[in-house]
């Protein structure tokens, strides 16, 4: 081993010499730019953390660290105390399965319906198709919140062309229930869903055609030959979708608190965990004092913490398929 | 003859009706959903919406609400403005920022996986509510003045700063590139998406192409610009669209905030309704203009 290493050594300083220096130059210049690049990735990658890092610190503080000046991230008293506070206050047992179970059936709902909808676009000629694209590229760039005044009032008087007021006389309250999202959800127009239509359609439109063809010529129908073959082909993408999916309706706060007021989702108690924590002191000390910034944002970090922990398992776990498969896809425009 | 043309008629037709049928819940959806309330909210911002018992009576008044927007309220011109200036900036940040670290990441070293989990790891995190959250955490502002404080107010940024000014280079543009350096956190949690998209660009580019050009005496520098740049410059389009729509979104947008506040708060749905088109019109301009632009400069290879 050694005997090699340094039969490279010299072999090294023999071939300088050769080139005149120019391989110690390079070689230098190879070292250099690899130390700078790790210095620079190193500090983005530390930035990136540091939030994460500093609320795992500060969720393991008592109050009193937290005004001692010479405490900065390793508490002093240890405690976990924060943690059962946040989860009491946030119900958490209950929202967190409220939230899992809502963001896995709107999940599995939106990607069902986009893949049908992108392999349509992807795979079938027909008249107007051009416009419907534009519409789809039309629903990306609207901001959900233009519509959203209208969506409200569309869902409040809820009538499927009044049929509802013809029979009972009154048209109907869908606010406060989960079933105008699930709708929405199963007509394309859920949180980013045009985005993964986009997705999934330009990947299918990657494969081979041939493919396709050879099973429509052996008698398959259209519809065996997108369960059979075009399906397994697109696993990547639809777990890439599904996982965006999933994740983006757990952290999702606008749609939450627009249709599933009613539901407790982590994200939505997240939001409130603040004010709550107020009004659990107030009970508890039974005097109007107000909570200090610093101890409410403790909490807040807690809960922050405790509701990103589900998140960061299944990215540990399913990395690949967030990442490997969208830089797969190949997105043009 | 005929009768062929008949049956190739015949089976385009069935293609095309399975074809629609595959995109039906699109069709509904975008009918239900969307066309619907897209009118109803324009209609509705021209009008003044009173909800009564089980039903809402829009009243036509014109233009009342536009120039409610504009000229009455006190708040929403500044707001747009800033929120506008605050989009462009950090967009153009966003592009840069992720370009430059997609390039990057693109060589080979060790760790390179880890780094990529770790660039990627904020569209995860910081989205929805979280990152508004983020935003008015006072303990991790008080942390930042402590440590200002204890470093007596030496961090990297403020001195070249000074340095500059002192030299006498502290034009506006300056200052802007320096609140960016100061923001930088918010940059890299917002571009973990385009790292990805010029990632892939990248990956696309044939390596035969530097190994030509290095051939022929071409620098790093200048196949940056000549090979790289072109090849990828339809990434560039997708990316800042992107960027902008991410923009739109987020949760700890003012102008999104405003307008909320006014429909749920004090139930103005026409009001809101003028202020969210007005909005949705400016982003649209601006999308609009900014990507012909781009688009003019985007090189297609094949």
């Amino acid at each position: 081993m050694t005997k090699t290493k340094s039969k490279k050594n010299s072999n090294f300083w023999e071939r300088n010499r050769k080139s005149n220096g120019y391989l110690l130059k390079k070689s230098i210049m190879k070292y250099a730019v690899s130390i700078c690049r790790f210095v620079l990735l190193f500090g983005m990658c530390f930035m990136i953390l540091q939030p994460i890092l500093n609320k795992i610190s500060v969720s393991f503080m008592t109050e009193a660290d937290l005004y001692n000046p010479i405490v900065i991230s390793i508490p002093e008293h240890f405690t976990t105390e924060n943690y059962l506070l946040a989860a009491e206050l946030m119900t958490y047992s209950k929202t967190i399965v409220n939230s899992f179970v809502v963001s896995l059936t709107i999940a599995i709902l939106q990607i069902t319906v986009c893949t049908l909808v992108g392999y349509g676009f992807a795979r079938f000629e027909f008249p107007f198709k051009k416009f419907w694209f534009a519409c789809v590229m039309l629903v990306i760039l609207i901001p959900p919140q233009t519509i959203s005044t209208s969506l409200h009032l569309h869902f409040r008087f809820f009538d499927v062309l009044g049929i509802f007021k013809l029979l009972t006389g009154e048209t109907i309250n869908l606010r406060g229930s989960v079933l105008p999202y699930y709708l929405m959800s199963a007509g394309c127009m859920g949180l980013k869903n045009g985005l993964y239509i986009y997705m999934i359609r330009q990947f299918f439109r990657n494969i081979p055609k041939e493919l396709e063809e050879a099973a429509y010529v052996d008698g398959c129908g259209t519809l065996k030959t997108f369960v059979r073959i075009m399906l397994p082909d697109a696993k990547p993408i639809l777990t890439s979708c599904f996982l965006f999916s999933f994740v983006w309706q757990w952290t999702d706060g606008f749609y939450s608190k627009m249709f599933l007021g009613n539901i407790k989702l982590v994200s939505t108690s997240l939001a409130r965990l603040s004010d709550t924590l107020g009004a659990y002191i107030m009970r508890i000390t039974g005097a109007n004092t107000t909570v200090s910034v610093a101890y409410s944002n403790c909490i807040v970090s807690t809960g922050t913490l405790m509701i990103i922990m589900p998140l960061i398992i299944l990215y540990l776990f399913a990395q690949k398929g967030f990442v490997e498969s969208l830089s797969s896809t190949g997105i043009k425009m | 003859m005929k009768k062929q043309k008949n049956k190739l008629a015949g089976l385009q037709k069935r293609k095309a009706i399975s074809g629609y049928l595959f995109i039906a819940p699109f069709i509904i959806g975008f009918l239900a959903f969307m066309i619907k309330p897209f009118f109803q909210s324009l209609y509705m911002s021209f009008c003044n919406v009173q909800i009564g018992a089980g039903q809402f009576q829009p009243i036509w008044q014109g233009l009342e609400n536009y120039r409610k927007t504009f000229l009455v309220d006190p708040e929403f011109n500044r707001l747009l403005v800033e929120e506008i200036t605050r989009m462009m900036i950090n967009s153009v940040a966003i592009m840069v920022f992720s370009f430059f670290v997609a390039l990057i990441l693109n060589q080979k070293f060790k760790g390179r996986a880890l780094v990529r989990a770790i660039f990627f790891l904020p569209v995860i995190l910081s989205s929805g509510v979280i990152i508004g959250l983020e935003t008015d955490n006072a303990l991790m502002a008080n942390l930042a003045a402590t440590i200002e404080e204890t470093t007596s107010n030496v961090s990297i940024s403020v001195a070249v700063e000074q340095i500059l000014r002192t030299a006498g280079v502290g034009t506006r543009a300056f200052e802007e590139v320096f609140k960016i350096i100061d923001q930088i956190y918010d940059v890299a949690i917002a571009s973990g998406i385009q790292i990805i998209i010029f990632l892939s660009g990248l990956q696309t580019i044939s390596a035969s192409m530097y190994e030509a050009a290095d051939i022929e005496g071409c620098t790093k520098w200048e196949s940056l610009w000549k090979i790289t740049f072109p090849m990828i410059s339809s990434m560039f389009l997708v990316n800042w669209i992107y960027t902008i729509i991410d923009f739109c979104m987020r949760s700890d947008n003012e102008v999104i905030d405003k307008i909320s506040e006014v429909m749920v708060g004090q139930m103005d749905y026409g009001f809101a309704s003028a202020m969210s088109w007005v909005y949705f019109l400016v982003v649209m301009a601006f999308v609009g203009v900014s990507a012909a632009i781009i688009s003019k400069g985007v090189y297609y290879y094949d």
